[in-house]
């Protein structure tokens, strides 16, 4: 077990090169534990990563700015113009916590799920293109357990991904905004406290909502020894499966495409919740992981892996 | 073992799971719904008679549900309101309805706040809607409109109605008389008039000699046993309706389901009814409306003072809301009008302002509009243009006489001709 662990140790150093230490690493019994613990911090240590987290954290501060500069002069008299701009951004005027749910909606179609492509794309392609791929493969975790590491490192990115754009805007939301009770859409009015752990709900309802692309990608990037390939393959994928989604021509079709349900989020904040469109998009993105998923697994472990 | 490249034989193998995997996902999309129509529940038969007294001593005030509400009513203007329009504006709308939005948004028009009701039912005469339903009691009831990321709630608590519009952050008040009409239940005009209940009492007020009324076997709504009560014209042979029918709530009588078909149509052109239906007592905070501090609120007096409506801010049109004809048709058309015939051919003649034919339907300007949503007509009555819909029929003659029916174009015609 643990000169298998210090063989990923190495292989992991050479990964991660922009860091000057690596990762500490304790040893553990449990092999898939510590394989997921090492590729969650490769993950998260690339300048790439990073950078891609830091736009997500700006992103609320440049709408909250922009909302407060429109509005600063109107002395916030809630805007008549119903439905234009992203959803719920009328509402941040008069309470801060909208601003949440404004920022998930704008980032949703687009921008979030870009990172999880751009992410997931990487995760075997990158290791392949820079040829530590075959180091990874010589401890014998496995190729099944490497997979199921990448993939549990890749939902942790996008629940993260998630928290990192809701966090932003519920701070800075606080700072611009008066925050207090909140009035759901369909009128009633809850305390803050709730409103805060509905945000919470909603962002897991997003980070949900990715895993689909997550899986597509974890698979493209099964295909291929580039990782520029796989992840611009992904993003690809993604831009055309929106586009397919925005023509009223194809909608027989919309139900089965991954995007279908990911504004259904925004039921949560209706009362009394109705769970049916959250239920299918999750049951939705589940289908897409198992198809995905054990369609990466069959090309991963039969494929020849040379560099 | 696992990691090893393998035999072409065992590849095969693996990749076979993915297949599995989608094919089975594929099968429960294909097999679900079938196995969850189990077709037509047994019930004990019954006559027209006691179903429509079952209907009548329905005691039902405690509700909540999800109603869809469908029409096709074959509009123009209305689609491209609903779709393309203030309603469901921006990011939903289909971009291919957005040609015919030109002349004016009808669901908007001539309102000043968006959550004013008078504006936003009309909307709800055209497309798919899923309505939100809660009533407790008479006194209490709420409608909302579920639109993406937003809604438009009607809530009724006792003597107030508040309107909210999630969208654009805006509400409207009015005070309600205490008792309107008397005795009356359902307040004509509050959010309750938009469930398939009320389409029901109306079309059963519509019931008279020249109507045949039957029990149309049993269906399943919302997973509840229903008997299907037809409301069906009798010797009308210019009526466009086929047939009203009702799903009525084997246990307790409430209709859970309203259909209006159209003769020659294969869907209904109206359709109303529970997905979801419960009968507990909906949480008391549903009932509950405080504006949200900064929202605009319109009062309903100050928008009467300005537009000179009544006070209750409500639309006269919305008691006719499904469109039903027969006994209400008349209702809200005031002392110009005039009802030619009798039942379901009835037509009634309305006395335009004059010289509106000669005038503007005539104009060169407005001659290539016309052509496009209504056809040149000549009869005893003179020339005129009909404008043509799925259910009804409208005929503009050249002295400015408007003859409206849910009648076909012949019936029409000739009632216009016997005028």
């Amino acid at each position: 077990m643990s000169p298998a662990d210090g063989a990923a140790s190495a292989v992991r150093a050479e990964a991660a090169a922009s860091g000057p230490g690596t990762a500490v690493r304790r040893p553990s019994p449990l092999w898939t534990l510590s394989l997921f613990r090492s590729e969650l911090t490769v993950t998260l240590r690339r300048w790439r990563t990073l950078a891609l987290l830091g736009i997500l954290a700006v992103l609320p501060v440049l709408i909250g700015i922009a909302v407060k500069i429109e509005t600063g002069g109107g002395d916030g008299g809630g805007g008549g113009d119903g439905g234009e701009g992203p959803a719920f951004i009328n509402q941040i005027t008069n309470n801060g916590l909208f601003l949440v749910f404004t920022a998930l909606a704008a980032t949703l179609p687009f921008f979030l799920p870009m990172t999880v492509g751009v992410v997931a794309g990487d995760a075997v392609a990158g290791e392949a293109s820079a040829g530590t791929l075959r180091y990874l493969l010589v401890a014998p975790a496995g190729r099944t357990r490497l997979l199921l590491a990448k993939f549990a490192a890749l939902l942790v990115f996008c629940l993260l991904a998630t928290l990192v754009v809701a966090l932003s805007a519920v701070l800075v939301g606080a700072a611009l905004f008066p925050l207090g009770d909140i009035t759901l859409l369909s009128g009633v009015t809850v305390p803050l406290s709730e409103g805060l752990l509905r945000a919470l709900a909603i962002a897991v309802a997003v980070a949900v909502s990715l895993v689909g692309l997550a899986a597509l990608g974890l698979f493209v990037s099964t295909l291929t020894g580039s990782g520029i390939a796989a992840m611009s393959a992904t993003v690809g994928l993604l831009i055309t499966v929106q586009i397919v989604g925005a023509i009223p021509q194809l909608d027989v079709v919309h139900p089965y495409l991954f995007p279908y349900h990911w504004m259904s989020f925004a039921d949560l904040l209706r009362a009394p919740v109705p769970w049916g469109d959250i239920l299918a998009n999750a049951g939705l993105q589940g289908v897409y992981a198992a198809v995905f998923g054990s369609a990466a697994w069959a090309r991963f472990t039969t494929r020849d892996i040379t560099s | 073992m696992e990691h090893r490249p393998s035999t072409s034989r065992n590849k095969a193998m693996r990749y076979a799971v993915p297949v599995a995997v989608a094919a089975v996902a594929a099968a429960g999309v294909g097999l679900v719904p079938a196995l969850a129509d189990s077709g037509d529940p047994d019930l004990p038969d019954i006559t027209a008679q006691e179903l429509i007294t079952k209907i009548a001593e329905s005691d039902v005030e405690q509700l909540s549900g999800t109603v869809e509400l469908s029409s096709d009513l074959g509009i123009p203007g209305l689609d491209a309101a609903s779709d393309g329009g203030g309603l469901f504006g921006g990011h939903s709308g289909g971009p291919e309805e957005k040609g015919e939005d030109g002349g004016g948004d009808p669901a908007q028009g001539g309102t000043d706040s968006p959550a004013d009701p008078a504006g936003r039912l009309t909307g709800l005469l055209a497309g798919d809607h899923t309505l939100r339903v809660a009533l407790d009691g008479p006194e209490r009831q709420r409608v909302s409109v579920v639109e993406d990321a937003a809604e438009y709630s009607l809530i009724r608590n006792e003597g107030e109605l508040w309107a909210y519009d999630s969208a654009s952050d805006t509400a409207f008040h009015a005070e309600l008389p205490e008792h309107p009409e008397g005795g009356e239940e359902h307040g004509r005009g509050g959010p309750g008039s938009l469930t398939p209940q009320e389409a029901a009492e109306r079309a059963l007020a519509a019931v008279d000699d020249s109507t045949s009324v039957t029990v149309d076997g049993t269906t399943s709504v919302a997973g509840r046993d229903a008997y299907v009560l037809a409301i069906a014209p009798k010797d009308a042979p210019d009526s466009t309706v086929d047939a009203v029918r009702i799903a009525v709530d084997a246990e307790n009588g409430t209709p859970l389901r309203v259909t209006l078909d159209a003769r020659g149509e294969g869907d209904p052109v109206v359709e109303a009814g529970y997905t979801k239906v419960d009968f507990g007592k909906p949480s008391a905070e549903l009932f509950d409306f405080t504006p949200p501090k900064g929202t605009d609120v319109t009062e309903a007096d100050e928008l009467a003072e300005k537009h000179g409506r009544g006070m209750n801010g409500l639309p006269e049109g919305l008691d006719g809301l499904p469109g039903l004809p027969g006994a209400d048709g008349a209702d809200g058309l005031g002392e110009s009008a005039e009802v030619i015939g009798e039942g379901w051919d009835a037509v009634v003649k309305i006395e335009g302002p004059e010289g509106l034919a000669g005038g503007e339907l005539n104009s060169r300007e407005a001659q290539p509009l016309l052509d496009a949503f209504s056809e040149r007509v000549s009869g005893e009555f003179g020339e005129g243009r009909v404008f043509s819909t799925t259910l009804v029929n409208a005929l503009i003659t050249e002295d400015g006489s408007v003859y409206v029916g849910a009648v076909t174009k012949d019936g029409l015609l000739k009632a216009a001709g016997t005028d």
